[in-house]
């Protein structure tokens, strides 16, 4: 049985005059457009998986997060948790917690309160309390901070007071909402590491929203990828990687090497959408052989950037499109990447690189 | 001396100038109630406090101060409770008509009070709700709600509604979110409000008259007496009063909502 299960879940927001959201009601009275925030959505997360909602802002996952955790009522369609119908129980009355965006800690709290809030208010005993807090502590690796306050801590910090308060409570189901978005490259690269590990040391369903595909790429054993209120792709990450079945997915997880219609043709073979990855392309000579396995185009280099382990290279093609190209520097230096620039190259990738994709709603 | 330091010096006085105009005033209020001969005589040739021993022996002005708490008390309950509902509903739920809500309340700060006082006198009338104290709260509590209602919601606005949902998620339910996580986040605001509540109705008049009948509250019983050649030095000591029963709950409010900007009739 899965962990979530959603079945045509639909969320319809209507903005009045001056944008602010109001309830549908009003907005048929008044007649104020509306926006399909999530658009009949069909999605199951297995028991124990970690799970990314991956997509742009405003593709639905923050709503789609919402709606499972209680805070928004699906308009249309049913959200199961472990095949229970809960599409209209108040978000306190569900086996789920959330680790939100900007935390949400509570100021006139301390560390140890905000995190026993949870079962606080559901009466856990008093001893068993400060036992779970503990742990909870202990797993985020805070032990000791338990009387500061959330102002006196730092933004890595409060992300764990925010995780620990979730997690203590063992909900079955733990949603996180761009729960690392504010904070710096560096202690980003570190939480991800130790959510992941966290995860698999509680064994807890993780529903993750992100609009960074590395980090979904990263973390997840399966995602889906979100555009304007759709699932274009679901996936574990090499398999939406390697093979996206979008344009649009090719697009926004990694980069948009698009070859349409007559370019298609002239170069794969084939009219459609393609597409190919970056670094499954080959620099090489105009006059170099082409393998009976391989496609080739001929192009000019555009531009060149000097990435340190890798240059990437934008080359238009003479039939017309651009790819980008990306080469590990075994050899090369900056200078010699960026002395190519305007060099007139033939891309040689295999045969078998070439994804047909079908075209995104956008 | 420079063009600037002239500039500056003019500034100083025309400053001064504003403040003694302001203050002097009153400072002559508080000097009096404080002096042995009264208003027949300036300067003062010693300092007495018997009048204020006057003052508290006089069954006039005694029954009229304990109306005046009374009244304010009464008028701050009623703004407090739904001063602090209004702007929860406002602040935290999207209802057809919530424009017009916060407009209708903040509008009876503006209007006339001759003109609330007459349609409430008016209106009492109608009802059949008899003109005396309990008229009084509730002419008052009409202007008052506005002032828990701006605080509460200024407050609200900056606390992250994110707050309140983290508190349902954690498995609370609304009541338990109210009370563990919203009042602890508004209790301050609520308070700041309901002080600058109590300090508007204590000294509020014209409102008052019409829907008093023969009550007296405080500035009602110093307008009266104020031409009165034997209570006029007692009126001093009832202004005083009435200055500190103004003065402290508007300074405690500004304090309480320090770093939240509208405490007044914004």
């Amino acid at each position: 049985m899965p962990a979530v299960r959603l079945e045509g879940l639909t969320k319809i927001f209507a903005n009045d005059a001056v944008g602010r959201r109001v309830a549908r009601t009003i907005a048929a009275a008044t007649g104020a457009p509306s926006l399909t925030a999530v658009d009949h959505i069909d999605l199951d997360v297995r028991d124990g998986e970690f799970f990314s909602m991956l997509g742009p802002s405003g593709s639905g996952k923050t709503t789609t997060l919402r709606m499972i955790a209680g805070f928004e009522l699906p308009t249309e369609g049913r959200v199961l948790l472990h095949g229970v119908d809960v599409s209209t129980q108040p978000p306190f009355q569900r086996d789920v917690n959330t680790v939100f965006q900007d935390y949400a800690l509570f100021p006139h709290m301390s560390v140890s309160d905000n995190v026993a809030y949870g079962l606080v208010v559901r009466k856990v005993p008093k001893t068993e309390r400060v036992r779970r807090v503990g742990e909870a502590l202990d797993m985020v690796r805070l032990t000791g901070f338990d009387k500061r306050r959330p102002s006196q801590l730092s933004g890595g910090q409060r992300q764990r007071v925010a995780l620990a308060r979730a997690l203590v409570n063992r909900p079955r189901v733990l949603l996180l909402d761009e729960p690392l978005g504010a904070l710096d490259l560096k202690l980003r690269e570190e939480m991800q590491i130790e959510l992941k590990a966290i995860q698999q040391q509680v064994g807890i369903t993780f529903i993750y929203v992100t609009h960074d595909q590395e980090e979904a790429l990263t973390m997840s054993d399966r995602l889906a990828v979100f555009n304007r209120g759709r699932i274009e792709q679901v996936g574990a990450p090499a398999e939406v990687y390697e093979r996206p079945a979008t344009a649009f997915v090719a697009g926004f997880v990694g980069t948009s090497n698009l070859l349409r219609d007559d370019v298609a043709r002239a170069v794969v073979g084939q009219g459609g959408t393609f597409t190919v990855r970056p670094e499954k392309i080959r620099l090489a000579e105009p006059e170099d052989p082409v393998g009976s396995d391989e496609t080739s185009a001929l192009g000019r280099i555009r531009s060149v950037v000097y990435l340190g382990p890798d240059t990437r290279f934008v080359v238009t093609l003479d039939a017309g499109a651009e790819l980008v190209v990306t080469q590990q520097n075994l050899v090369t230096s900056s200078m010699d990447a960026l002395a190519l620039e305007g060099k007139a190259v033939r891309l040689i990738w295999k045969r078998t690189h070439n994804y047909r994709v079908a075209d995104s709603a956008a | 001396m420079t063009g600037g330091a002239v500039g500056r010096a003019l500034l100083r006085i025309a400053t001064g100038a504003v403040l003694f105009f302001m203050y002097a005033p009153l400072a002559l209020v508080i000097i009096y109630a404080f002096s042995d001969t009264g208003t027949s005589a300036w300067p003062p040739t010693s300092l007495s406090l018997k009048w204020l021993e006057l003052a508290v022996a006089n069954t006039g002005l005694r029954d009229a101060f304990l109306t005046s708490i009374a009244v304010a008390l009464g008028a701050t309950a009623i703004a407090l409770v739904l001063g602090s509902l209004a702007a929860l509903a406002v602040a935290r739920h999207a209802f057809f008509g919530r424009e017009v809500v916060s407009f209708v309340l903040i509008f009876p700060i503006a209007l006339p009070g001759i003109v609330t006082g007459m349609a409430l006198s008016t209106t009492f009338a109608t009802v059949g709700l008899p003109l005396g104290v309990l008229a009084i709260i509730v002419g008052h509590a009409t202007f008052c709600i506005v002032l828990v209602y701006n605080n509460v919601l200024a407050r609200l606005r900056r606390t992250a509604a994110s707050q309140e949902e983290a508190s349902s998620d954690l498995g609370a339910d609304s009541w338990q979110s109210f009370r563990f996580i919203t009042l602890p986040a508004v209790r301050s605001a609520m308070l700041a409000g309901a002080l600058l509540a109590f300090a508007l109705s204590f000294d509020e008049v014209i409102v008052t008259i019409f829907v008093a009948g023969g009550v007296k509250t405080l500035p009602i019983w110093i307008f009266q007496s104020f031409r009165l050649a034997n209570q006029v030095s007692l009126v001093n000591v009832a202004g005083l009063v009435a200055i500190l029963l103004s003065v402290v709950p508007v300074y405690i409010a500004t304090r309480l909502t320090r770093d939240t900007g509208a405490i007044g009739r914004t």
